[in-house]
């Protein structure tokens, strides 16, 4: 059975989804990150879908299902790298994925991640959030 | 992949001509990733832009999960359609299911009997350039979409 591996560095938890999921595998992938955010204390998940070339409303709702897990868990999770055509077409399906962090590409997905976590807890650093496509803070 | 030259006419009375056809079968959920790799290169051959591919493929990917979820599978149909100076892809997608008892709220967003989003048969609607359903109950439900190369 294929395994969508799940990395930790440091407080952090890494997910590259480097093929086209089919539903059983994006369920594996739910379950095992929101166990891993369990069993490794993560306090962020940054997940990179630059290599994923379709996403449609099962693989949407895994993704808006795995920030509001992770979110209960005390956990942040960020959404990296989407493709410009599949944004287009998942606000076309209806899917505005309204709740999910997203940044453009890893770099700056994690000093999000790092941001965010700052902010909740100690001292924060830096406040340049505005940079970040941060579809959360708009509701 | 057999070629051949069939007319056929749409709704609109447009004489659409079949320039290819090709059949897939689905019976598991891991058939899914070929087919839309397989829809993905005939879109590539007649030269679709990415937006319109993604948009095609994802509304293959809705309604072949429909067919999985409620009918156990099913056959599709893939053909290379053009119509006077526009070519096109044509899927159809036949199962032999439980059909569908209400078409029109089926066809609303929000709406499921399963456990999902209820944006697949709508959302697969807005992605297509065209998009016929019949179903009748008992027997099975016939979905057929066209996304035009440039529409």
């Amino acid at each position: 059975m294929e395994k969508i591996p799940i990395l930790k560095m440091g407080q952090f938890l890494l997910v590259t989804i480097q093929v086209d999921l089919y539903d059983r595998l994006a369920l594996n992938l739910e379950s095992d990150l929101v166990q891993m955010v369990s069993t490794t204390e993560a306090r962020g998940v940054l997940i990179d879908i630059s290599a994923v070339s379709i996403v449609d409303s099962f693989m949407g709702r895994i993704i808006g299902n795995i920030a509001s897990m992770s979110k209960i868990m005390d956990a942040v999770t960020v959404v990296v790298g989407m493709q410009p055509a599949v944004a287009i077409t998942l606000i076309e399906l209806g899917l505005p994925l309204s709740g999910v962090h997203t940044a453009l590409n890893v770099e700056k997905g994690m000093e999000l991640l790092k941001n965010k976590i700052l902010v909740n807890g100690e001292v924060p650093d830096y406040d340049d959030d505005e940079q970040y496509d941060d579809l959360d803070s708009t509701q | 992949m057999e070629k051949s030259r069939i007319t056929t006419t749409t709704n609109s009375m447009t004489i659409l001509t079949v320039l290819n056809r090709d059949n897939f079968k689905i019976e598991r959920e891991q058939d899914v990733v070929p087919f839309r790799n397989r829809v993905k290169e005939h879109a590539v051959k007649i030269g679709m832009g990415l937006v319109n591919q993604t948009k095609l493929i994802t509304a293959a990917s809705e309604l072949v999960r429909n067919m999985l979820r409620y009918a156990n599978g099913g056959e599709i149909l893939i053909e290379v359609v053009s119509k006077i100076r526009e070519n096109g892809i044509r899927l159809t997608f036949t199962d032999k299911g439980p059909g569908i008892e209400n078409v029109e709220t089926a066809m609303k967003d929000g709406f499921s009997t399963g456990k999902s989003l209820g944006l697949g048969l709508p959302g697969a609607k807005r992605l297509s350039s065209e998009f016929t359903i019949n179903s009748v109950v008992g027997k099975g439900t016939v979905v057929t979409i066209i996304k035009w190369k440039n529409g």
